[in-house]
């Protein structure tokens, strides 16, 4: 890539509990260049939202402690940024938008007081301006009868309403980056496909990148350029989205993939992936799937079967596997894969 | 604007179908009223004395009766509502804002400034408020601005533990961090979204803490060391009749009722508000 927006290097981050420390991300790595869409893909738990809180530094610290790594947005850690600073990044050059429409609304003030308060609180303009570019904001948002619905109470709205009202708000003063957590779950399917075809036409009109963090497969298909998937506090792989739903290299996104209800008719159970995540206070050395894996289990089996003479793959016991690169950009984290396909070090 | 309603009728007309909040909403702004134009409810002065009608009973000149120096009893109970309610408002109004910024502040920034602001909340909890005004009121000279400002730098600390409680609760709610996200910095955060969030409390809070101060006051001003006279109010109007009780009932009834009937309209309002405001009440 050419350029880069938002490197993230190396992230590790735990979190102090009464139990001890317990780590959230473990070295996570992706960058995102201008205008670019990534999807961020994985289950409840994993770290996708840790990530994108950590990015704006939304994370209250302590329990939250960054161990290693650096965010870099246009040539800047914003690890190192004094908070001051920071205050003029979140929503000014980098905005987010949360999965609850319900609850991210503050109820006591107006929607257009809302999202006008995101000019003034960057010193864009005065008062009466900002009120305007506020009810402008709402109509881009293709919010219906943006004048009035601007004196209108969160409550008085639905749930695809308010979501508009949130990314009016992000949006207001143009970011370079818009960090969307499940931007559409909290909503039923149909506004759901209204929410995402409004973020893609926002996307290509003011030409922003998204860090699109979802659970649903079929969404980052339709919206992201590149995909990483991720799994217990780790990016498992990372390739562009066509390719990686083409040719998924890592066990879990191939688990994934495989779960997906497809076109496949006749098979009365869609495949699921065997056990369950491993809790996060107790990590097992090694590769974080061996656990759950396919290749693992049957190298295992072998072994235990005394068809071969040594543990083929002892090694995903031992070193937890770093990302190794595939053909242009594709990586997947797997010392199986590596051994079968040949794929280089990052 | 459209027919749907806002926040503020929808909660108006839960307040005004209880009928018991109706009542003492009523009553506070018959009061208000009073205190606004006493010329209206009575045309004597306060503080004329009139030595030939001394201790005379309600009649038709006085409908109220006369007292120990022939001054009329409804012109000074008249009066007199101005002052026991600018004290309670004063007094609550100095207790609000230094409870308000003390919750706030201990709530939002939570750990050392949270430990410290709460032991001095308890501290002031430990005097017996009563006493402590009392002897504060025996260094300074008893005027109705001391009595006002002692009474509010009491009575803090209940507000400044609600606020406290209600901001630890909000900051965690999804539009702070979205503020947040948003750039808000931590003074346009407590100001613009944790505040107005906690006013409902407040408002109930307010609304108790009127009567019990009123309450205060009287009580002070009845120990003789509260507004002095000749300046009429509800409980030195009360303490002047006690003397005479045996002879002129009327002297002590009049403005204890008014105090009784004032306490019990913002205790009933205070109520309301707090039923009104109450989503789980809603059906009612």
């Amino acid at each position: 890539m050419a350029e880069t927006l938002l490197d993230v290097r190396g992230l590790r981050l735990s979190f102090a509990t009464e139990k001890g420390s317990v780590r959230a991300l473990f070295g996570v790595s992706f960058s995102v260049a201008p205008g670019e869409t990534v999807g961020l893909v994985g289950e409840s738990g994993c770290g996708k939202t840790v990530t994108a809180l950590a990015v704006l530094r939304l994370l209250q610290s302590p329990p939250a402690i960054v161990e290693s790594g650096e965010i870099v947005f246009r040539g800047e850690d914003l690890l190192a940024l004094p908070e001051k600073r920071m205050c003029g990044v979140r929503g000014k050059s980098i905005s987010m938008i949360f999965q609850e429409p319900m609850s991210s609304l503050n109820p006591v003030l107006t929607v257009g007081e809302q999202v006008a308060e995101v000019f003034t609180a960057h010193n864009v303009c005065g008062k009466r301006e900002a009120a305007e570019r506020a009810v402008e904001w709402l109509r881009k948002v293709h919010m219906p009868d943006p004048s009035l619905r601007a004196r209108e109470y969160p409550h008085q709205m639905s749930g695809g309403m308010r979501q508009r009202a949130m990314i009016a708000m992000a949006l207001a003063l143009t970011p370079s980056l818009l960090i969307a957590d499940e931007p559409s779950t909290a909503l039923d399917v149909t506004i759901q496909a209204q929410i995402l075809s409004l973020l893609r036409e926002l996307r290509e009109r003011e030409r922003m990148a998204v860090l699109l963090i979802t659970h649903d497969l079929g969404v980052v298909h339709d919206f992201a350029d590149r995909t990483a998937i991720m799994y217990l506090g780790r990016i498992v792989e990372i390739a562009p989205t066509r390719e990686l739903f083409a040719d998924p290299i890592h066990p879990y996104t191939q688990g994934l993939l495989a779960s997906l209800p497809g076109k496949r008719t006749g098979e009365k159970r869609l495949p699921s992936i065997p056990g369950t995540v491993p809790d996060l206070s107790n990590v097992p050395p090694g590769c974080p799937f061996a656990d759950r894996c396919p290749f693992r289990r049957e190298a295992l089996s072998r072994f235990l079967a005394r068809e071969v003479p040594a543990d083929p793959l002892a090694v995903c016991d031992r070193e937890d596997p770093p990302l190794y690169e595939y053909s242009g950009g594709h990586f997947a984290a797997c010392h199986h894969q590596r051994t079968v396909r040949g794929g280089g070090a990052r | 604007m459209n027919g749907t309603p806002g926040i503020g009728w929808d909660f108006a007309r839960r307040l005004l179908r209880n009928r018991l909040a109706a009542a003492g909403g009523a009553v506070i702004l018959f009061f208000f009223l009073v205190s606004a134009l006493p010329g209206l409810f009575s045309t004597h002065e306060p503080n004329r004395i009139d030595i030939v009608n001394i201790l005379r009973p309600p009649s038709g000149a006085h409908p109220l009766g006369t007292d120990d120096l022939g001054r009329d009893v409804l012109a000074r109970v008249v009066h007199g509502a101005r002052i026991s309610l600018s004290v309670g408002f004063v007094a609550v109004g100095i207790a609000i804002a230094i409870g308000l910024i003390v919750g706030l502040l201990a709530g939002f920034y939570g750990g050392w400034a949270d430990a410290v602001l709460m032991r001095l909340v308890d501290m002031m909890l430990c005097f017996p408020t009563f006493f402590l005004i009392l002897s504060v009121i025996a260094f300074l000279e008893p005027s109705i601005w001391n009595i006002m400002t002692v009474i509010g730098l009491t009575g803090w600390m209940g507000v400044a533990r609600l606020v406290r409680a209600e901001t630890l609760s909000i900051k965690e709610r999804d539009f702070v961090a979205a503020a947040r996200a948003q750039g808000a910095g931590s003074a346009r955060i407590i100001f613009r979204h944790v505040l107005p969030n906690t006013l409902a409390p407040i408002l109930v809070a307010a609304t108790l803490g009127v009567a019990g101060a009123i309450l205060t006051e009287s009580a002070l001003s009845f120990l003789g060391i509260g507004v002095q006279p000749p300046t009429p109010s509800w409980g030195n109007i009360l303490t002047a009749g006690k003397d005479n009780i045996e002879y002129a009932w009327w002297l002590s009834l009049f403005p204890g009722l008014a105090i009784l009937v004032t306490v019990l309209g913002y205790n009933l309002l205070g109520e309301g508000i707090r039923d009104a405001a109450d989503p789980r009440l809603k059906g009612r």
